[in-house]
């Protein structure tokens, strides 16, 4: 269990649109670099697991793309959230917390709450 | 909203081949390529920066397919490669290709073909509105073989007393005029109708108008004529502008007011009528009338029901109506209780014909399903071939629910093909049936419809899934491991064998009880085509003459008749000619009550026979090759003067008198005492299957009838015979309507049914057959070539012969032997059903349980010869060095 897992899609794909909503436009090997920070090397791995789910979400109308130039002028392909990814953020993001507040109750409660 | 948007991008990019993998592998590149410098700037050698960027990024080819899943629809790409790999792999084994696309063809096949008459005869339209709540009066037990159900006037009490039918029509579909129109003359046959027959049945005219009940105003007010769209086409060159005009139906005027749609053909399947009139004009092409005498049953009766009144109440209500009738009129009303059926098949006939396409489909069917036995045995044994090649790809990481999809799809495959093939060879089949000759006037055009593509679709998709799952399941049982280490030929074995055992034995049980119904049928059929039938067709010619329409009313006269008896006479080459009302097998007068001498009342059910009467010329007899037992024929001396005679046959003698010589009694027909003069042999009037039937033989000279047909006998090829008799014919009468063909050409429509039902039985049999050869042939030779190994070592160690033998080709002759037991007592337990198909058959027959024991026996011999030879000629030697 203390080996890093792969990373559901789901939750990737949650993770991928609130990069792009607080740091922009971003290309594939930037969301993947943000994601590893924060997730605290969630993503040092089989990062390429990242490109189906952009594709995903950019069918879904979530996100946009664009070739564009990178820091080091090479071409990169940049990713930014459309208004239906902000939407669906807000979405996800309201199941989460919902999901946890239930998931961290239950672990508060101790026996004699119960009774 | 979301999954549609993404289905349909999906959608777009499959359909336009549109593949991102260029996109990817740059994103891939420029990803790694941005890691490799960042590795550099931490002070990494480029080398070790690239491999680390690549292990982090992962593994690209599952990001690729992972991608492309995404990307594009999957299953369908799937589905494409596994139809591209079904069908390498079905060309690379032509032999087991062809063999199963023979046998799935005739399976399937045979099975369109008997849905598509059954289609044509039972499921067809009528073209009318609601054909559900219609519903035909009918007589609960007399006259069983007639249309015919009441009098007109009876008709019109039925109609006004009942309760439960928003209406009730009558029909007289006998009606037969000649139609006169611009110079030319054709004789038709055609339906008198009441004129609420169309608003009844809910039909819309193609072009007119039709009549309706508001028309009629008594005898002869509606001279209207609706013409059949066939009719139409034919004779009037679809021309719009006939409506309005006037047409001569029998001499009378008509004026054509419409034409009935394409599709509506009245109410029985298989006779269409030309024309419809209403029949309050009926005097005018009938030679009498019927609409005022309660004795002349000459209505057939279609209703509609009421909505949510059952049949039941409408038949309680109308017998309460028939006994207030019985009451009322005394003498001519017997009031006899009324039943409802369903129309279109020539009445009670109906039962008959539906009970025979069913059981056709049952048997159909069967093969089918003896088809699929076959082919998933087939498909089983090829399974276990490939079992190595399976198991090295469930080693390399396929799935096995991949394995299986694979399999279905080259049996899907297969049998798509061979349904294919069914479908055009049943369609080809199907056109030739429709041209097959029969009778004129009966129609049957059985075409391949959507509902018979979607019949054919289904069986054919349901036969890939029968024999799909077999192969599949053994795939989805299958471990790796196992198959490996052991090799095809091995412990897996025994359990394969056991259900590839049972899928044999269940197909030669089938083909035995198929084998055994086509033996029945076969045997009943050659005793109804050897049942004397009373007349000796071969030989003799038929000429029907119309003298109706070239005589004043009233027909010609006798002695017309003699002279052209005796013209016909003269001809060189005639050893034999006389003239009868209607010729046997084309209808005619069923159902004559006969009362005993001094009966008073004449009332239906106070008669004691009701058979076929024929009124003839002397020399009838001779010339049609029935056989005098006794007396004498009718002569010309018996006339309206002297007093009325007749000659019965065998069952008219035994039913009225018993033991008693016939000759010399009398009894009373249409109101005459009739003495007998002749007793002749019996035979078959009406239909092949029918039970012996009483016939009274009234001479022409006292009954005259204007019908006419003249059998004549002669020693001259029947072509040559036409030309003359057309010759000497017109000479006498060059205006009559007249048609000469030879009897078994006119025969040969009546024998249609019986010949038909055979061949359909003989061939389902004859499918059957090969099916089991195939199979005992498939099972025997692959069991040989598994165990060629075992065969040899055996021969090595000094086996004999025997023992080889029965080594090679022992299972599947136990299975033949206990297949072929249950299928023929499934067969003798099946029996009603083969009543039910074929007149006179009985599984129980000797022969025939001889006959199919044999057969299953040669062919069993047959099919496991080839592999028993093989295994004998096993080189040991050769063999061993093989492996």
């Amino acid at each position: 269990m203390k080996q890093k897992k792969d990373v559901q899609q789901g939750t990737l794909a949650l993770m991928v649109l609130k990069t792009l909503d607080v740091l922009g436009p971003l290309h594939g090997y930037g969301i993947a670099r943000r994601i590893e920070q924060i997730s605290g090397d969630l993503l040092s791995v089989n990062q390429g697991t990242l490109y189906p789910v952009l594709l995903k979400l950019e069918q879904e109308g979530a996100i946009a793309s664009d070739w564009g130039p990178s820091e080091n002028n090479r071409r990169a392909r940049f990713y930014r959230l459309t208004r239906a990814g902000h939407k669906l953020l807000e979405a996800e993001r309201r199941d989460w917390e919902q999901t946890a507040a239930i998931i961290a109750r239950f672990f508060e409660v101790k026996a004699q709450d119960l009774a | 909203m979301k999954s549609l948007n993404r289905l349909f991008t999906r959608v777009l990019n499959f359909t336009a081949r549109r593949r991102g993998g260029e996109r990817l592998r740059e994103e891939m590149e420029s990803h790694i390529a941005i890691q490799t410098e960042e590795g550099i700037r931490a002070g990494m050698t480029p080398e070790e920066a690239h491999r680390r960027a690549r292990l982090k990024f992962g593994a690209v080819e599952a990001v690729r397919e992972d991608y492309h899943a995404e990307e594009s629809l999957p299953f369908v790409d799937n589905l494409l490669l596994d139809i591209r790999y079904a069908l390498r792999v079905l060309r690379r084994s032509p032999v087991f290709t062809v063999v199963a696309l023979l046998t799935l063809m005739l399976g399937v096949g045979a099975n369109i073909v008997v849905f598509g008459v059954l289609n044509a005869i039972l499921l067809q339209p009528f073209g009318v509105s609601e054909p559900q709540s219609l519903y035909q009066l009918r007589h609960k037990q007399w006259m069983s073989g007639r249309l015919l159900t009441t009098s007109y006037p009876a008709f019109e009490d039925f109609r006004r007393r009942n309760t439960t039918f928003i209406g009730i029509a009558g029909v007289y579909g006998y009606s037969h005029a000649a139609l006169s129109w611009r110079n030319a003359v054709r004789n038709l046959h055609g339906d008198e109708v009441t004129g609420n027959y169309f608003d009844l049945l809910g039909v819309q005219p193609q072009i007119g108008r039709f009549f309706h009940a508001v028309d009629e105003h008594g005898p002869d007010s509606a001279p209207y004529v609706v013409l059949s769209d066939a009719l139409w086409r034919s004779s009037f060159q679809a021309d719009r502008g006939v409506i309005g005009t006037t047409v001569e139906l029998s001499k009378h005027p008509f004026t054509v007011v419409g034409v009935a749609p394409a599709e509506f053909h009245g109410m029985e399947r298989f006779v269409w009528p030309d024309y419809w009139i209403p029949m309050v004009n009926e005097r005018q092409v009938e030679e009498g009338d019927y609409l005022h005498s309660r004795t002349s049953i000459a209505v057939t009766v279609i209703g509609r029901l009421k909505p949510g009144v059952t049949p039941r109440r409408a038949t309680e209500n109308l017998n309460a109506i028939a006994a207030e009738l019985a009451k009322e009129y005394p003498t001519t009303d017997d009031g006899l209780p009324l039943r409802l059926i369903h129309p279109g098949l020539w009445g009670d006939e109906g039962d008959v014909i539906r009970g025979f396409l069913y059981s056709v489909t049952v048997l159909a069917l069967l093969v089918l399903m003896a088809a699929c036995a076959n082919l998933a045995t087939l498909f089983a044994a090829r399974t276990a071939d490939r079992s190595r090649e399976l198991a090295v790809r469930v080693a390399l990481g396929s799935s096995r629910r991949r394995l299986v999809r694979q399999l279905l799809t080259e049996a899907v495959a297969v049998s798509l093909m061979g349904g294919a093939a069914g479908l055009v060879g049943a369609g080809l089949l199907l056109g030739a049936l429709n041209r097959w000759p029969r009778a004129a006037e009966v129609h049957l055009a059985a075409n391949v419809d959507a509902r018979v593509y979607l019949a054919g679709l289904l069986l054919t998709l349901g036969s890939a899934l029968l024999f799909g799952m077999v192969p599949a399941r053994q795939a989805w049982q299958s471990s790796p491991l196992q198959m490996m280490k052991s090799g095809p030929a091995d412990a897996m074995r025994l359990r394969r064998f056991a259900l590839r055992d049972l899928l044999l034995g269940a197909q030669i049980a089938i083909c035995t009880l198929l084998v055994t119904a086509s033996l029945v049928a076969m045997r009943g059929m050659v005793r109804v085509l050897h049942a004397p039938l009373g007349i000796q067709p071969q030989g003799a010619m038929l000429v029907d003459l119309d003298l109706s329409r070239v005589e004043p009313a009233g027909g010609a006269t006798v002695e017309k008749k003699k002279a052209l008896i005796e013209a016909v006479q003269s001809i060189p080459g005639v050893t034999a000619v006389g003239t009868v009302n209607r010729a046997p097998f084309t209808g005619g007068m069923h159902g004559i009550p006969i009362f005993r001498p001094g009966a008073t009342e004449f009332k239906l059910n106070n008669s004691v026979l009701a058979p076929y009467v024929f009124t003839m010329s002397p020399g009838y007899l001779e010339a049609a090759g029935s056989r005098l037992l006794g007396g004498r024929d009718v002569s010309w001396h018996d006339t309206a003067r002297t007093p009325p005679v007749a000659v019965v046959n065998e069952t008219f003698a035994r039913k009225m008198w018993g033991e008693t010589p016939a000759i010399g009694q009398h009894f009373i027909v249409w109101g005459h005492l009739t003495e007998v003069v002749g007793v002749a042999a019996d035979g078959k009037y009406h239909d092949m299957q029918e039970a012996p039937q009483p016939v009274a033989y009234l001479p022409l000279s006292q009954n005259d009838q204007n019908e006419t047909v003249f059998v004549v006998r002669s020693l001259r090829t029947p072509r040559e015979m036409a030309a003359a008799l057309e010759r000497t014919l017109r000479g006498i009468e060059p205006n009559a309507p007249m048609t000469v063909q030879s009897w078994p050409d006119a025969l040969r429509g009546e024998l249609l049914p019986a010949r038909a039902a055979t061949v359909a039985l003989g061939v389902m049999g004859l499918l059957a057959a090969m099916l089991a050869v195939t199979g005992i042939f498939g099972m025997a030779a692959y069991s040989v070539s598994r165990r060629m190994r075992e065969l040899g070592i055996r021969v090595a160690l000094g086996a004999r012969r025997v023992q080889v033998m029965r080594a090679a080709v022992g299972r599947p002759m136990v299975l033949l032997a206990v297949g072929s037991a249950v299928g023929l007592l499934s067969g003798v337990f099946a029996s009603r059903l083969l009543g039910r198909i074929v007149y006179q058959a009985n599984p129980r027959d000797p022969v025939v349980l001889g006959g199919a024991v044999l057969t299953m026996a040669l062919l069993g011999i047959a099919a496991s010869a080839i592999p028993a030879r093989r295994a004998l000629t096993v080189d040991p030697s050769k063999l061993m060095r093989e492996e």
